[in-house]
């Protein structure tokens, strides 16, 4: 079965008027549909405006779609008895990190949810435990988030969430306003809980080398999916990209630019050592 | 500047009174300052000062941190001992120009001198040995009862915490929006009250649109949690109490009725 | 004509026990017309190093001077001198807060005290500078998108024509697009105006592509103060403090491991482009 299955799902943001009338519908998603297998780790990309955060947001069921369905863990958002499993299930983690902690000491904030889930305490314990030690925040479960760094407070977001042990973790944007260190740490922490633990994982970026490793990346625009494939298969096309005003990895740009003035070389290199073993080949060949 | 009162602020160490149940501590200040508006005779003063200068060794908190938060209430305890000193009737002492000083007077500036300094140093020993959050749960354990009348209890107390921890951030936010326009010309220092006020504009508006932002997401954050309020909801660090804090109890029970047993006996 | 620091020093709440070191011992010249990159991690001092220059935090030790005087002695106008040392802090559109775009332009030239008709055409010219057209000046300035919503914020700044303009991350939090957009501006405007420009970041990329010069800033001290090929030849340094190099210098050092006769010190795409081709046709020969 698959974790998270849309249909057919557009969303309509409704402009109201001073009387509380709707006064204009903005269509921020467009006919979308998914389907994401468990343990799969899924990028989306797209500028700002593109859709990409409302498309988040149904997955939590913060949101419901306007016309279509979406299924988390076979159960359908729009339904209100749904809500809370959906929730459980499905977990969040946001762009800025001092607008969702919410405890004024780690281990609180990381048990924030779980009490909110009616678990015992002493169960809520052991799971604040495990989640900070699985992003590696367990040292600082006594410390005040105001002073962490940007990356450690999103980790300990990160391990909120995990203590709610859901299935899937949507991660919208986490990465943006971090420096490049706090920006390796969340990234390296959701890989390890997608490859260890088997949670599935929906990053949204627009960091390009955070997405050569997921399964699959999906580029959205305008609120449609308009790319859909394995990084490679993405990356390849370097013109489309540029098209959609988004980066491509400076190795793939390099590699591409290199093709354009001659060098035979294949589409969508993402390292540094497939570009040394193709130029190896280039060598000799005239 | 705005980070440097102290008054009251958490001081981060071990002791019997960090370690007691918060609830303890809010009855016990409560009891502590109504004690000090019962009493009017200075042997009780002197009793409460006693009472408070143990409780200040045991809290291991350093003297000249508490005093360090007190020169912000000074000017108000001078003003309160100085209007005292000249308007109480009585036997003229001192008299300058239509003013005269009595001898009620005196005893009364000083007991209210005397008061309102235990009761801030009181008070303050509180927020001094328990966390923020410590003191919402003992609040919303002790008004728990009044859920019954629908006072929404939990929802008070989880907007303090929330408040608590975004007391620092919007200061900060507060000193950056500044500075920002002081690098746009702004002065925010010369200028009658008039001008003053209209120069907080380009300050206060980005403030309120910073904290509704951020509220907004907050919510949101906190909803996709699965937070809907108090029902339900399990406790991560329930208050329990221990021996200790039933001996608190008894140390304050028998601390008040010393108190109004040695008042009774003076009387006599 | 020249913004200077000689030995400057800067501790945060140097009276109390918890006094930080966030300046130690810098020696920086800003001279006319040159655009400059300062680097560092979170932390390094960067942001406390940016307040010096326009005299919002008055350093500890040392001495700040423009064109040849100290602008902490007495009587110095600094009012004037935050109008010719323009600084534009991290996520500036957080400071917008009139009801349309072009007054809240006009609020950094009017503070100058000049006259109407002179903050109006500052205003515009800002406003032409950033690209941002006159079909939104009379919008609320909340109402645009991120990357208009900060060039509107940075024209706040340059409607006070400063001398030299110093933008701390201008691109935090932006998306491909506008970073883009927002480092164009930038060039353009460097171009066009002859300012000295001082762009904070930690992005290497960006940097790259578009300074002369670059300051390297670690603890509270600068590590390196050179042009960015010097300055990217010690990866191995600048790893070590927590700082990459940009990623064209890493594929480059990776190929020289693989033999390829290739100039390290290339920094962006076109100029490492540029000496693969030429050692893979060197091999072909």
């Amino acid at each position: 079965m698959n974790i998270i299955e849309t249909s057919h799902m557009s969303y309509d943001y409704i402009k109201y008027d001073e009387e509380g009338n709707a006064a204009g519908r903005t269509r921020a998603i467009r006919d979308v549909s998914l389907s994401v297998k468990p343990g799969q780790f899924i990028a989306i990309l797209g500028h700002n405006g593109s859709g990409k955060s409302t498309l988040a947001k149904h997955i939590n069921a913060l949101l419901v779609p306007t016309e279509g369905t979406v299924v988390v863990d076979g159960k359908n958002t729009s339904d209100a008895a749904n809500v809370w499993d959906v929730r459980q299930c499905a977990g969040m983690v946001f762009q800025n990190p001092d607008n969702q902690i919410i405890g004024q000491v780690v281990e609180e904030d990381v048990g924030f949810g779980p009490e909110n889930m009616g678990v015992p305490t002493e169960e809520i314990w052991q799971r604040v435990e495990e989640s900070l030690k699985a992003v590696g925040m367990y040292a600082y479960r006594k410390y005040s988030p105001n002073k962490l760094s940007g990356g450690q407070k999103q980790r300990v977001s990160i391990a909120g969430v995990l203590a709610m042990h859901p299935k899937c973790i949507v991660l919208d944007e986490p990465t943006a306003m971090l420096d490049p260190n706090g920006r390796k740490d969340v990234i390296r922490a959701a890989r390890a809980l997608n490859q260890v633990e088997g949670i599935t994982i929906l990053l949204i970026t627009h960091y390009m080398e955070e997405v050569i490793y997921a399964d699959t990346v999906l580029v959205m625009d305008g609120g449609e999916v308009v790319m859909q494939g394995t990084p490679r298969e993405i990356f390849s096309q370097v013109e489309r990209l540029k098209e959609l005003r988004l980066d491509v990895p400076q190795v793939t740009l390099l590699a591409y630019e290199l093709k354009k003035s001659g060098l035979p070389l294949p589409d969508g290199i993402l390292t540094a050592d497939e570009l040394a073993a193709e130029l190896k080949k280039v060598g000799p060949a005239r | 500047m705005i980070r440097e009162i102290t008054l009251g602020q958490y001081y981060q160490t071990q002791s019997v009174l960090h370690g007691l149940d918060s609830r303890v501590k809010l009855v016990g200040t409560l009891t502590y300052i109504l004690s000090l508006f019962v009493v009017n005779n200075f042997l009780g003063y002197l009793l409460a000062a006693v009472f408070l200068a143990i409780c200040i060794l045991l809290s291991h908190v350093p003297f000249r941190y508490m005093i360090k938060g007190m020169k912000a209430v000074l000017f108000l305890m001078l003003f309160a001992a100085t209007l005292n000193l000249f308007l109480t009737p009585g036997e003229a002492v001192v008299r300058i120009w239509k003013l005269q000083i009595t001898d009620a007077g005196i005893a009364m500036a000083a007991k209210m001198a005397i008061r309102l300094t235990l009761l801030i140093i009181g008070s303050s020993l509180m927020t001094l040995t328990t966390t923020p959050n410590h003191l919402t749960d003992g609040l919303e354990s002790l008004l728990g009862p009044f859920k019954k009348w629908k006072v929404p209890v939990h929802e008070v107390a989880m907007m303090m915490s929330i408040a608590l921890r975004f007391i620092p951030i919007l200061l900060e936010e507060t000193d950056k929006i500044m500075k920002a326009q002081i690098a746009r010309g702004a002065d925010f220092d010369s200028g009658n009250l008039l001008q003053k006020a209209k120069a907080m504009v380009p300050l206060l508006v980005p403030l309120f649109v910073a904290a509704f932002r951020r509220a907004n997401d907050l919510a949101l954050a906190m909803e996709a949690r699965c937070y809907r309020g108090g029902e339900g909801r399990t406790k991560m660090k329930p208050l329990v109490y221990h021996t200790n804090d039933y001996l608190a109890y008894a140390v304050l029970a028998i601390y008040l009725t010393v108190l109004i047993v040695a008042g009774r006996i003076l009387q006599l | 004509m020249a913004l200077q620091l000689e030995h400057v020093s800067y501790i945060y709440g140097a009276d109390t026990t918890l006094s930080v070191r966030a300046l130690d011992d810098i020696c920086l010249t800003i001279p006319d017309g040159q655009f400059i990159g300062l680097i560092g991690h979170t932390g390094s001092g960067k942001s406390t190093l940016v307040q010096h220059l326009n005299g919002l935090i008055a350093p500890t030790a040392g001495v700040v001077s423009y064109n040849g005087r100290n602008i902490w002695e007495k009587g110095y106008p600094r009012k004037e001198l935050r109008s010719q040392v323009g600084l534009v802090f991290q996520y500036p559109e957080h400071q917008l807060f009139e009801v349309d775009v072009f007054s809240d332009v006009c609020f950094g030239p009017k503070n100058l005290g000049l006259p109407e008709a002179e903050v109006h055409a500052r205003a515009q010219r800002a406003l032409e500078l950033v690209g941002i057209s006159e079909e939104y000046y009379k919008q609320s300035p909340f109402e645009l998108s991120g990357g208009q919503k900060r060039r509107v914020a940075i024209a706040g700044v340059l409607a006070m024509q400063p001398k030299i303009l110093v933008l701390d991350e201008p691109t935090a939090g932006l998306d491909p697009r506008g970073r883009d957009e927002i480092l164009g501006q930038i060039a353009l405007l460097k171009k066009e105006t002859r300012i000295s420009v001082v762009l904070v970041s930690h992005s290497m990329e960006d940097v790259a592509n578009y300074v002369e010069r670059i300051v390297v800033m670690n603890q509270g001290r600068i590590l390196y103060d050179d042009a960015p090929a010097a300055v990217f030849s010690h990866v191995k340094e600048l790893e070590e403090v927590g700082l990459a190099a940009p990623q064209v210098t890493y594929i480059l050092h990776r190929l020289a491991q693989e033999g390829f006769d290739v100039d390290g010190r290339a920094t962006t795409i076109t100029e490492a482009r540029d000496t693969i081709l030429r050692a893979v046709r060197k091999k072909q020969v």
